[in-house]
């Protein structure tokens, strides 16, 4: 599948943006955050700023931006629907949990519990869009829905932390959460790809043709001899070797660096803490882009098999 | 709304391609992009028609495959088109309404008035039916000809999509698979018409006729013979030519 920067974006920004609201909420109510202004209108305008750029970029890659407010009708059938609607929702118990918190300086519990609900509901509506696609194999599996959780979740763990280290509130379980939430990542991640090479689509260019009966079914002759929107849209190959690759620096720069020096920071003074968690934050983003790239340019569809693809 | 019709009707309005048949001459692709770039869902946009980089929508695309090996091998040119499945999920994903079923016929459309471009109904098409219009900005798919098959202002008999009327070799047929006795459904009831990828679950309408199988004598014939001793005369004739 075309891996489209303004879906990565949106997907990975809004993840890392609804991980970080729903740990400052579950942070809250657990006694760990205060209620402290400063530290509020940072983690807020960064939790919510994230959200809000990822939800606009996802408008990027539509036909028609300007009737995007038709996409929050369907939600009784369609998941992108379910997400937008979410997503909408999600901003009310948000907006006033971030409200009290920065302007009254107090908890509303009922807020944050509701902003936890929302960030879980929209990070799953995102997945079950992918999750829900019957012809690609790769995306309809019972990974998907974890791996958006979990990495929103990491990544916003990298955030927090980055936060609780410059602005001071004591929550000394920031950092190891991030490197926590790190290793079960690396982890579902590893056995994601492990399914992922070691598993084919149940469709074939047998099924597809309905030749199968005859034998083997080979191309003879493509239907065009340009690339058209099908081949460019679905049709998007990376290679092995650059998969390999791109999986090591996922491992490597998404988790492994990030991980170590959450953990440093957590032996740190807060001044060179807060450095070593920016670090961490950084590598950790970068790290799931090109996670979400790879999810999108691994990701084969079944129409592949009309144009020669043996599996799908 | 996306939703599928609550109630679908008994009418099923849909094609029969015969593998057997089809010479894999495009006529189908060539009329259906004719008659649709002036149709329901004009135009079909080219981009870039007489340049280096040509691109452009189309509702038919015929593939030419290989099937089998040696005697028992056959070339088989695929028209490939919209299905009009009976749970199509390019319906349920659109989170617009502007992707429907129609209750009366079956017949998958899309609105483009309300279609927001997402393209989220062509990443749920296995068979690729549905191609992106840049220009336009929205989705656009085969119509099953609904400006041709309900007009009448055409003649009765051309009252049937594009490509059905074009085929050359009559490998296309039109007609409603709903109703057992039409003629379309005794035809996929004799020559064991199938779906495409039935099991993603789509129950397409559309039906593909296999290519029927050579008789057993006849693909024995087709096997390259053996050299075999020679008797009688052949015998001397072969004896005396060796020499």
């Amino acid at each position: 599948m075309h891996p489209a920067l303004s879906i990565i974006f949106f997907t990975t920004a809004s993840g890392a943006g609804y991980g970080l609201l729903a740990l400052l909420a579950a942070g809250s109510l657990t006694g760990h955050l205060p209620a402290d202004a400063t530290f509020g209108i940072f983690a807020f305008g960064w939790a919510l700023g994230l959200v809000g750029a990822g939800l606009l970029s996802s408008l990027g890659h539509l036909g028609h931006p300007e009737r995007a407010w038709r996409a929050l009708t369907q939600w009784r059938s369609s998941w992108l629907s379910r997400e937008g609607v979410a997503a909408t929702l999600t901003f009310l118990p948000a907006l006033a949990f971030a409200g009290t918190w920065i302007v009254a300086g107090r908890i509303s519990a009922p807020a944050a519990a509701l902003t936890i609900l929302g960030a879980v509901a929209t990070t799953v509506c995102t997945a079950m869009i992918y999750a829900s696609l019957k012809p690609v194999h790769a995306w309809r599996n019972p990974w998907t829905v974890p791996i958006y959780l979990l990495l929103g979740l990491y990544t916003g763990a990298l955030w927090l932390a980055l936060l609780v280290h410059a602005f001071g509130p004591q929550f000394p379980a920031a950092s190891p959460l991030a490197a926590l939430l790190g290793f079960a990542g690396a982890a579902v991640k590893r056995g994601y790809w492990t399914f992922l090479d070691r598993s084919r689509a149940d469709s074939t260019p047998e099924t597809a043709t309905g030749l199968g009966a005859i034998g083997k079914v080979r191309v003879l002759d493509p239907p065009h001899t340009e690339s058209n929107y099908l081949l460019k849209e679905m049709g998007y190959r990376v290679a092995r070797k650059h998969a390999a690759r791109l999986r090591l620096i996922v491992m490597l720069v998404g988790f492994g660096l990030p991980v170590l020096l959450s953990l440093l920071a957590d032996v740190s003074a807060s001044g060179p803490a807060a450095i070593l968690s920016l670090a961490a934050a950084v590598s950790g983003s970068l790290g799931v882009v090109v996670e979400r790239w790879l999810f999108f340019a691994e990701a084969r569809h079944t129409v592949t098999l009309y144009y020669g693809a043996s599996h799908a | 709304m996306t939703d599928l019709p609550k109630a679908p009707g008994a009418k099923k309005l849909g094609l029969v391609i015969d593998l057997d048949i089809c010479v894999g001459c495009h006529a189908c692709a060539v009329n259906c992009k004719q008659w649709n770039d002036g149709g329901h869902s004009a135009p079909l946009t080219d981009l870039d028609p007489y340049g280096k980089d040509i691109d452009g929508v189309w509702f038919n695309r015929v593939h030419s495959f290989e099937a089998g090996d040696h005697e028992c091998g056959r070339t088989v040119h695929f028209p490939r088109s919209c299905l009009h499945c009976e749970t199509p999920d390019c319906v349920t994903v659109c989170p617009t309404g502007a992707s429907y079923k129609r209750a009366e016929d079956g017949i998958v459309l899309v609105n483009p008035d309300t279609c927001i471009g997402c393209k989220l109904c062509s990443w749920a098409c296995p068979y690729g039916a549905r191609e992106f219009d840049e220009v336009d900005g929205v989705m656009k798919k085969c119509t099953l000809c609904i400006d041709r098959i309900y007009n009448e202002t055409l003649e009765e008999v051309d009252r049937v999509p594009a490509c059905v009327s074009t085929c050359p070799v009559s490998a296309r047929h039109f007609g409603d698979l709903g109703d057992p006795d039409s003629a379309v459904s005794k035809l996929v009831e004799a020559r064991g018409g199938i779906d495409l990828m039935p099991e993603l679950g789509y129950r397409p309408v559309n039906k593909y006729l296999p290519p029927r199988t050579p008789k057993r004598q006849a693909a024995a014939a087709l096997k390259p013979s053996e050299e075999v001793a020679a008797k009688g005369i052949l015998a001397w004739l072969d004896r005396a030519l060796s020499r």
